[in-house]
Order: structure tokens, then C-alpha cells, then sequence
């Protein structure tokens, strides 16, 4: 006589995933963690200007040349490109309907007010928005040199330069390093736990190499401008 | 003991609330935060008031009944539900904040009583195990290992009153529904439901209009019964999992 | 108009007996009663509505097996969701006959533990079933992913509880109750999700409809908008838990209330053995008068705890600056070979004598220290804390104190109702259609309950017997009227309940509903408790009837009744404990001997134990209602022992 009270027809997997709180949170960290592995190859192709115009250069033309003669010229990068789009998108789009979907769930504050959840965690929305404003402009400075003050193609090294040597954009840029470190801080935790991979056995571990993480992101990328400003690349 | 206490007043659903002031004198630290609102309302009856409104029942912290926001924290200061928290954990002449859980899908009722049904409702949905009466197999036919029965144990203590979405900046019930998904997906009896029950679950709480989780912690610092953060983790794994195969 | 006769004058009416239990050989009488059943056809089924008040462990299994079954269910709490009916909140554990350990555990053995612990007042074909079913209790609970503890070898685990000399007790930490709660109110969650139960949370019954002398619904407030309502069924469950809040101060939960049996009580269903309440000994203290309810902490404290007041009266040294020599270990030394592990009411009692002395501790002088000194001597600390740590740190949380450090204070309290409906062999009352389940009928604990037996029958009752019994009434009464709101029987009720809120809100009085309900308990604690005699029980039985009326005249319930108004339900719950109170007093006074948690002081032997007299008291005694403080009519149900010959109990 008992009936049965359970569903039969279920959506695809990417619908199940796009159309709930936890699968949209999945397709966060899965697009966060695919930014997260770029940015530690970026940071390390970025760290070649230390090693002077040539060997820069050189690299940014290898990267054009990855994957020949399979591939056809730039056509690696472009691939690239299209993977990050799709990750940054999806990412966004995510974080946007999910926040909005949170802001609604709680519509009145408490009249007394205490936050306690960590720095990281409360500035994970405006941190967010920032980074994405910041790549906006990084693309026009130094991919598409359309707000580039020297804007020579082929030439990474010397746009950089050119960038890097107005106090105000370097400001700017630090300021955008230190929100992705602490995006990152808790993102690269946060997606361990969306993907399942987090356990109180596990959780130091976890914590440390999202603070390692963070920390060698921001210097990597910080130490760039810093040593232009300062005259120490030139 | 002496106390102002402000305390969130509202008629009924539709009615606009506000806070409301009022002194309280020749408070016991050994009474408990309800025992001090019942001496509050005794007041007010007396003097021809309406006593303020608060769920309660059990008032030895098993039935998840009580829910009071105090001084911004679900429950108060102490990692305990309000009924078992005790006036010694204030000092005379202290200021309290009393306000309802909110939440969208939990509706304020009346003063501080709210309606936590959205938390039945995911039950419902597929917070059990499919074992009609008098079907049961012998009870050690099935030996669980104590690792795993302990982990069930663990999450079945929840006492659904509704303090991790209190806490949570997104109003999320994550917490709580994990705590149901992995005290019966851990255990053999409950493997045979194990993918629709996590995703049925998971979409009802979210159709009931609770936030996502932001890994805030919140719902875990506030749970009086100390329902661990990576319960939720837990179930991540389970939707995941749930959902790959869920075309089979 | 009838003369006036004063309440004691009860009559004595015809014996009421049990003709719903077979007869032959006790082990075979529940089978041969399921067969003897008529059952409904599967398809008719979701033609029968059965309203089922309470959603603890009776009412939430019974609930949900009934669903399964077919039957339309109409269920009730009081609580905003069945999860948190009060059963949640027992700790101990849960008997069943499994013998696992191969201890020589057998269900005849757990029948005649029950029989023999109840003091010889429960009737042998009840208890021999709830000891038979207890097994498959355990398959059921553990079927639906209720957390038992377990052995390192996956099995289940089990101990001894209160003194028994088997290991029948299966337990989920402290919180046996609550796990096996959640069990029930899943299976009714499942049940509710698949429409078969149409459940009404914080709506709580305010009386029965009787019609043609069966119960067909009941009144139901709405305790939101404050809206009554009628339901109408074809079989009505109570569920309803016990009445040990007429005490005011007691273990149960603040809410739990005798409004729905009492109200069934004056519909016509005898209440039986109203004054057998169990007190428990290990609960906290209280610290005032603010209380308002008390906590109970595991007997299992008393297996290492070591029970002492000081010698002297008034003896106001704490308790570490009181030299061994000057302290009485008052258990150890009356009853040697028990010492702290005598039966609850023993210990119960004995702490109230010597708190009476004057030798008392704590704040008031009510409390008796329960020392774990010796045994974190003995075991060392970590031993003490695995065993007892999450309640020493309850104990620490209510009271701020260290008991490893300060010897803890317990001091006895009201815990659970033996008495309530009388229910035959099928648990229907007198009334038929009314079913009476878990603690709410007086049917299998006597005159005293053993540890962990509560959570067994109640389960016994809503998974198992109830729908099995419930099917012959409804199959042998088929109802062939609808009944609608219309029908005289049904506005009388519905009258009856609206008037009396519309009296309680235009009292205006002078005092909240909370100081008459303090006074009765304290009245009640103080004559009808622990120890009762047949002057103070005439005391109460005086006092009762002035505070019945002094409430009428001076109570105050402020706001209306069209709103969530909890002074109104408070003050509307009072009105019938104050008509309970005397009921259980007079119970008590007509039931002039000791029995299990029943002690009448004139009724003892030489050491000063319970002294049972079979001969005039071996029956239970169910009580017919005449009206508010006219005196009720008592029939007896004579008690047979085939199995189980009554023995005077002895702990000396």
C-alpha cells in the first residue's frame, strides 16, 4: 500500500548541476580551479622579466608557436583563450545568480549587527567584481594594447614597462593582486569543499596550501611592477 | 540582576515589527534565558500586555523548539540552544538584543516565533529511509561498521531548530540538510536511496527559497548540537556523485 | 439537578473488564488475537479516516504504519513540527528481548521483569505482548537507519539499565529518545510527502466528538490564527503522552499537557490509576522559584556516584570541608546490598526523608550530594570522563559547577504518568473508536515502570499493536453516516470548547496563568508525591476545589483568542489539570496501600518499605467522570497472575 514517494525523472547532469545551489557552486570551483592553474602559469611566464627583454619576448612568441606543427600558428593560445572565457563566464554568471539568490534568502538584517566570518570570506562578492574589472583592463593594456601607453606588438616586455611606470596603474595593480590573493585564500578552500574533497583530516593541508597559494600568487605577480617602480627591471 | 532588554515585537506576519525596550529587575544568574523572559512576561500579563511570543518546549536543549537571536548570535553567546543558556553568561546592567531567526523561508509567526516548516518539507522530501513497518530485516543481519555508525550518529544529533540558517549571511540550510544526507547516506540500510535522497533534498531546500553556501562557517560556529562544517562538504561529494549518475 | 454528594463519595460501579484479549496460554494470545481480527480490505481502506492526536514515538510509528497501510490519517501536534514531541528528549534506552549477549535473556524474562517492576498492578496479557514485540522493535528501528551504538564488529551494542541483571538495553549515546523519534517522524515525513497523512502542526485537540456513543473526531484549535476547527473520523487515537505537568515542575516538557485525554476522560473513556506517577531520582535541583521545569540526568550516574548528605541538620559547610566521618552515605548503610543502585522510587524516597530531616543540601535544602570523588579515585579521571563526560558537562552547564570537582546535587523529580486511559487488550477505551497509545493509557507499566521501557512501548503500541487491533474495529463498524459540522453532537462540542475560552479571556482576573499553575504543583508535589497519606491527600482534595474556583474568578489571560495567544493556551491546559489533580488525589486516597511509585505512608512494612495489599488492591482502578467535582464512579479491573505470583519486593 505504501506509495511511492520518490521522483523518476530526472534532468541531465549538467542540468542537475546548473539548476541547484550545490551543482552551480560545483561549476564554480571546477571554473575557479581551471583560472586558478592558469594564473600559476602566468605568474610564472611573468616572472621571466627578470630575466631580461629577450628572454620575455621569446616567450611570449613560443606561445604563439605551441603545439606546431599540429597546431596552426597561435592557434594553442587561442584555445586557451576560449577555455578562460568559458571559465570566467561561467564563473560570473554563477556568483552572480547565486548571490542574488542569497541576498533574497535573507532579506531583513539583525538590528544587532555582528560579523564574524573571516576577511576572505565577507569580500569574496566585491573582491570578485574587482578582479573581474581588473582583467578587463589588463586585456586592453597589455593583450589588446588599446589603453597601452607604448603599445608595440611582439614587444610584452617593453608595453610592460611602459605600464608599469606610472605609480597610479602600478597602485592599481597591486591593489588587484592583493584581492586575488585573498579571493584565492578562500576560493581555492571553498572549491575543495564544493568538489568534496575537504575532511577534518585534510583540512590543514588544505588551508595551508590555499594560504601558500595565495601568498605566492600575489608576490609573483606583485614583484613584477614593484621592480619596475622601482627601477630594479627597467 | 538588572536588564534593558530590546525585543523584536511584530502582531502577526503581515504586521510591521520593531524593538521594543523594557527594564527587567531581580534577575537570577542561575535562571535561564527563557526562565528570564517567562519572569519578563509574567510582568507584562499583569499589567494588561501582550507577553511576548517565543517557541519553546522541552527547555533541556534536545527538542530544537527554542530559537531566539540574542545580542546578534543564534542562541547567544554560549554554544548551546537558548534554553540551556543560563543569565550567568551576562553581567548586571547589561543591554540584550532579542530578535526572531531571519530568513525568507523561515516567515516571522509573532514576536519571536517563526515558521521553520520549510525544514519538514525537506524532510519530507527525502529525509527517511523506505522501511514500512514490519519489513525489517533482522536487526544484525546487516553489521555496520562502528567508524560508519558513528558518523551517522554524529549527524543524526541535529536538532532541526534552525540556528545554521539563522547564522548563515545567506540564510542557507545546508547544514542541516547535509546532517540528514549523511546520517542515513552513510549507513547500508540507506544506500538504496542514497542518489534520489540527496537530490531531492537538495532541491527542495533550494525551492523552498534558503541561500547557497558560501563556506561562511557561520552555521556551524552557532550549531548548538556542533554539527561539523564538512558535513556539507560531505554532501557536496554525495550531489556530486548523486548527479553523474542519475541518467543510469 | 443531583444532590450534592462531596468528591470523596466516590460510588464503586460495575467491574470493567477486558474482553478484548483471548484466552490461553499468554505466549499465543497475540497471534491468536491478529488472526481472530477482522481486517479491512486493502481497497476499502483509503475510505477510513483515522485522526491520530500526538506525534511522539506512539503516535508518529502509529501515524506512519497506518499510512502505509492504506488509511487515510489525520494527525496533530501542538509543536510547530512532529519532530519535537517530547519523547525526543529520553536518554537511557530502549529493552527488547534480544539477548544478544546470550545472558539468559528470553522475552518470558523480560515479561516477568516488567510484571514484577511494576509492582504487580499491570495486567500479564499486555506485558507478555509489548515483551514479544519488543524484538522486532529493534529490527524496525535499526531498518530505518536509527544510529544504535555499535561493537567494533559492526553488531549492536547494549548495556544494563536500572538495575537489571541482563544486557537488553540498546541505547544511541544519550539521546535514545531522540534517534528513535527521528526514525518516526521520517517514516511519517514519507507517509505525509505521499499524502496519506495530512498532518496539522501547532494545532492542538480540545475535545472528542462523541456521536452515538463513538468517537467520530474531534475540536482542534488552531494555535496560529486561533481558529477551532472540527475533524471528523472514523477512529480517533490519542497519543497524547502523560500528565505529569499537573506538578508543574517536572521532566516533561512545558507544553506537554493532559487536555486531549482529559477531555476524553469527560467524554466518557475511564481514566485509570491516576495516581501511580513515577519520580525520578538523579534530576537537577531546583535553584528558585523562577524554575520552570527540571532536567533529569542518566540513572547510569548512580552505578559510580556515591549518594550522601552530612550527618548534622543544618550542616551549611560545603561539601569538601565535611570530614568522611561526619557524612551519611544514607543509601549504603539502610539498604547494604543495593546500596546506590535500589529501584528509582526507593531512592526517590529515601532522599526526601532525609532532606525532611533537615539534612538537605544546596540552595533550599533540596538537593543530596552524588559524589563521584571515590570513583575518580578509583578509575581515574579519563575513566570517569569517557563514561560520564557529555553529562557532567550538562550538569556543569545548568548548574556552573565542576562535578569533578563539587560532589553534583540531584534531587527527585516527576518523570512519567504509569496511570491514564484505560484501554482493553486492543488499546480502545471505553469509549469505542477512542484508541489510547504510549503514555497516554495506563495499560503495561502497573504501578511502577522499569528504565527504558517507555520508548518500548510506545513503539510497541504505534508500530505493531495499534494497527493491527484498529483494523477489527473499523472492519466490524462500518460507518455509513457522514458525520458534518451540523450535527448536534458535533455543535455541542465545538460550544462547549468556545465558551470556555471566550470565559477564560473575560475573567480579567488579577493572576497570570503561570502562579495558579505553580500553586497546584506545589500542592500536589507536597501531598499526592513521594509519600502520601490519607491526611494530606484529604488536605488536597479540600484545597483543590478552592483553587479551582479562585481561578474562575481571579485568572488573567490577556489578548483574544484569534491569535497565536500563549497565556490562553496555558491558562486553558490549567483548567483541566485542576480537575485531574483531584481525580489522582483521590485515586491515591482510595488506593489505600503502597505500590510501586505509589507510597501511602500507612501502608509500610517494619524497615519502612512499600507494603502492597493484594487482597483489597489488585486491580486497576478506572474511573468513570460525573462532572467537574462531582465525585466520579470507580470500576475495578480484577488483575490475574497465571504467571508471574506477586512477591513483596525486597532491597534491604
Amino acid at each position: 500500500m505504501a506509495l511511492d514517494t520518490r521522483t523518476e525523472r530526472r534532468p541531465s547532469f549538467a542540468g542537475l548541476l546548473w539548476h541547484s545551489t550545490v551543482g552551480k557552486k560545483t561549476a564554480m570551483a571546477v571554473s575557479g580551479v581551471v583560472m586558478l592553474l592558469y594564473l600559476v602559469a602566468h605568474m610564472m611566464g611573468n616572472l621571466k622579466i627578470f630575466f631580461g627583454p629577450d628572454e620575455l619576448n621569446g616567450y611570449g612568441h613560443w606561445l604563439r608557436t605551441v603545439g606546431e606543427p599540429f597546431l596552426h600558428h597561435e592557434w594553442f593560445l587561442w584555445i586557451a583563450r576560449v577555455v578562460l572565457l568559458a571559465a570566467v563566464l561561467t564563473h560570473a554568471v554563477a556568483a552572480f545568480q547565486l548571490s542574488r539568490r542569497d541576498i533574497k534568502a535573507r532579506p531583513s538584517k539583525y538590528v544587532h549587527k555582528k560579523a564574524r566570518t573571516s576577511y576572505a570570506t565577507r569580500t569574496m562578492r566585491w573582491g570578485g567584481v574587482i578582479l573581474a574589472l581588473f582583467i578587463v583592463w589588463h586585456i586592453l593594456d597589455l593583450t589588446t594594447l588599446t589603453v597601452n601607453p607604448r603599445a608595440e606588438a611582439g614587444h610584452p616586455y617593453q608595453n610592460l614597462i611602459a605600464s608599469f611606470d606610472r605609480w597610479p596603474v602600478t597602485t592599481l595593480y597591486i591593489v588587484a593582486m592583493l584581492a586575488l590573493g585573498l579571493h584565492v585564500r578562500h576560493g581555492f578552500w571553498s572549491a575543495a569543499q564544493t568538489l568534496g574533497v575537504g575532511s577534518a583530516a585534510r583540512d590543514r593541508v588544505l588551508k595551508t596550501v590555499a594560504n601558500l597559494l595565495a601568498l605566492v600568487l600575489t608576490a609573483g605577480f606583485v614583484a613584477v611592477p614593484v621592480a619596475v617602480v622601482t627601477g630594479a627591471v627597467s | 540582576m538588572k536588564l534593558t532588554l530590546r525585543v523584536w515585537r511584530q502582531r502577526d506576519a503581515d504586521a510591521d515589527g520593531g524593538m521594543t525596550t523594557y527594564d527587567v529587575d531581580g534577575i537570577s544568574p542561575d535562571m535561564s534565558f527563557l526562565e528570564m523572559l517567562d519572569t519578563l512576561n509574567e510582568e507584562l500579563i499583569l499589567k494588561g500586555d501582550d507577553p511576548v511570543a517565543f517557541d519553546h518546549d522541552c527547555r533541556e536543549g534536545i527538542c530544537g523548539a527554542c530559537s531566539l537571536v540574542i545580542n546578534g548570535e543564534a542562541h547567544g553567546p554560549e554554544r548551546t540552544t537558548t534554553c540551556q543558556l543560563h543569565m550567568r553568561s551576562f553581567r548586571d546592567g547589561d543591554t540584550i538584543d532579542v530578535e526572531p531567526w531571519r530568513a525568507a523561508a523561515f516567515p516571522v509567526v509573532r514576536d519571536l516565533v517563526v515558521d521553520r516548516s520549510a525544514f519538514d518539507r525537506i524532510i519530507q522530501s527525502g529525509g527517511y529511509i523506505t522501511a514500512p513497518t514490519g519489513a525489517a530485516p533482522e536487526a544484525h543481519a546487516t553489521p555496520v561498521p562502528k567508524p560508519d555508525a558513528d558518523t551517522a550518529f554524529e549527524h543524526a544529533e541535529c536538532i532541526g531548530c534552525g540556528a545554521c540558517v539563522a547564522a548563515c549571511p545567506n540564510g542557507s540550510a545546508m547544514l542541516f540538510t547535509s546532517a540528514k544526507v549523511n546520517h542515513l547516506n552513510v549507513l547500508p540500510q540507506g544506500a538504496p536511496e542514497r542518489e534520489a535522497r540527496v537530490l531531492d533534498m537538495v532541491g527542495r531546500m533550494d525551492d523552498e527559497g534558503f541561500g547557497g553556501c558560501t563556506l561562511a562557517g557561520e552555521c556551524a560556529t552557532a550549531c548548538p548540537k556542533g554539527i561539523p562544517l564538512f558535513s556539507i562538504t560531505r554532501m557536496n561529494r554525495e550531489y556530486v556523485r548523486a548527479a553523474r549518475k542519475s541518467r543510469r | 439537578m443531583t444532590e450534592y454528594r462531596p468528591y470523596t463519595a466516590y460510588r464503586t460501579g460495575e467491574p470493567v473488564a477486558d474482553t478484548a484479549a483471548p484466552e490461553g496460554p499468554v505466549a499465543e494470545r497475540w497471534d491468536t488475537r491478529r488472526f481472530r481480527a477482522k481486517l479491512v480490505n486493502p481497497a476499502n481502506r483509503r475510505k477510513h479516516t483515522v485522526i491520530v492526536v500526538g506525534t511522539g514515538l506512539a503516535g508518529g510509528s502509529a501515524g506512519a504504519t497506518l499510512a502505509e497501510q492504506g488509511y487515510h490519517v489525520v494527525q496533530f501536534c501542538y509543536q510547530d513540527s512532529p519532530r519535537r514531541a517530547h519523547s525526543i528528549a529520553a536518554q537511557g534506552g530502549i529493552n527488547a528481548a534480544k539477548n544478544y549477549r546470550n545472558d539468559g535473556d528470553s522475552v518470558h524474562r523480560l515479561f516477568y521483569d516488567t510484571v514484577k517492576g511494576g509492582d504487580f498492578r499491570a495486567r500479564e496479557s499486555n506485558v507478555h505482548r509489548l515483551a514479544q514485540i519488543s524484538v522486532e522493535i529493534i529490527d524496525q528501528c535499526v531498518a530505518q537507519g536509527v544510529p544504535f551504538a555499535r561493537e567494533y564488529g559492526g553488531l549492536l551494542d547494549t548495556r544494563s539499565f536500572g538495575g537489571v541483571q541482563v544486557s537488553r538495553t540498546f541505547y544511541a549515546r544519550g539521546q535514545t529518545g531522540q534517534q528513535l523519534l527521528l526514525g518516526a517522524y521520517q517514516a511519517l515525513s514519507r507517509q505525509i510527502a505521499a499524502g496519506n497523512v495530512e498532518m496539522h502542526p501547532r494545532t492542538e485537540m480540545l475535545d472528542l466528538i462523541v456521536v452515538d456513543g463513538r468517537a467520530r473526531g474531534i475540536v482542534a484549535r488552531d494555535l496560529i490564527t486561533g481558529r477551532i476547527d472540527t475533524y471528523f473520523a472514523d477512529a480517533v487515537v490519542l497519543a497524547s503522552g502523560g500528565y505529569g505537568n499537573v506538578f508543574y515542575l517536572s521532566t516533561n516538557a512545558m507544553n506537554s499537557n493532559a487536555t486531549a485525554i482529559w477531555r476524553a476522560h469527560r467524554r466518557g473513556a475511564y481514566f485509570a490509576n491516576p495516581c501511580f506517577t513515577q519520580i525520578h531520582p538523579t534530576c537537577i535541583p531546583r535553584t528558585g522559584d523562577h524554575q520552570s521545569k527540571l532536567t533529569l540526568m542518566s540513572e547510569s550516574l548512580r552505578n559510580d556516584g556515591r549518594i550522601w548528605v552530612p550527618k548534622a541538620k543544618g550542616d551549611t559547610r560545603p561539601p569538601a570541608g565535611i570530614p568522611e566521618a561526619e557524612r551519611d552515605y544514607y543509601l549504603e548503610r539502610i539498604y547494604p546490598s543495593f546500596g546506590n543502585l535500589v529501584p528509582r522510587d526507593i531512592a526517590s524516597r529515601a532522599a526526601k526523608n532525609v532532606c525532611d530531616e533537615g539534612r538537605g543540601v544546596g540552595p533550599g535544602g533540596q538537593g543530596v550530594y552524588l559524589d563521584f570523588a571515590d570513583a575518580i579515585a578509583r578509575m581515574g579521571r579519563k575513566a570517569v570522563e569517557e563514561k560520564y563526560g557529555n553529562l557532567f558537562d550538562m550538569y556543569e552547564r545548568i548548574t556552573a559547577e565542576n562535578p569533578y570537582e563539587v560532589p553534583m546535587r540531584i534531587y527527585p523529580a516527576v518523570h512519567y504518568t504509569m496511570g491514564g486511559l484505560w484501554v482493553d487488550y486492543d488499546l480502545q477505551t471505553t469509549v469505542p473508536g477512542l484508541f489510547a497509545i504510549g503514555e497516554a493509557n495506563f495499560s503495561d507499566h502497573g504501578a511502577n515502570r522499569l528504565g527504558a521501557s517507555a520508548l518500548m512501548q510506545g513503539l510497541a503500541d504505534g508500530y505493531f499493536v495499534l494497527p493491527s487491533t484498529i483494523n477489527d474495529y473499523l472492519a466490524r463498524n462500518p460507518h455509513h453516516d457522514t458525520i458534518t459540522a451540523d450535527h448536534p453532537a458535533v455543535q455541542e462540542a465545538l460550544a462547549e470548547t468556545e465558551d470556555q475560552l471566550h470565559l477564560l479571556l473575560s475573567v480579567d482576573g488579577d493572576r497570570t496563568p503561570d502562579s495558579f499553575h505553580r500553586e497546584l504543583g506545589e500542592l500536589m508535589w507536597e501531598l499526592c508525591g513521594m509519600a502520601r497519606t490519607e491526611t494530606g491527600l484529604r488536605k488536597a482534595l479540600d484545597r483543590i476545589p478552592q483553587i479551582r474556583e479562585e481561578f474562575w474568578r481571579r485568572i488573567k489571560v490577556p489578548g483574544t483568542g484569534e491569535e497565536l495567544n500563549q497565556s490562553l493556551e496555558k491558562a486553558n491546559r490549567i483548567v483541566d489539570y485542576l480537575e485531574l489533580a483531584e481525580l489522582m488525589c483521590l485515586d491515591a486516597l482510595h488506593r489505600a496501600e503502597s505500590c510501586g511509585g505509589h507510597f501511602r505512608e500507612e501502608s509500610q512494612t517494619a524497615d519502612g518499605e512499600a507494603a502492597r495489599r493484594d487482597e483489597e488492591f489488585s486491580y486497576a482502578a478506572a474511573w468513570e467522570f460525573t462532572g467537574t467535582g462531582a465525585a466520579p464512579v470507580l470500576h475495578k479491573e480484577d488483575l490475574v497472575f497465571e504467571y508471574v505470583h506477586p512477591t513483596q519486593r525486597s532491597y534491604a
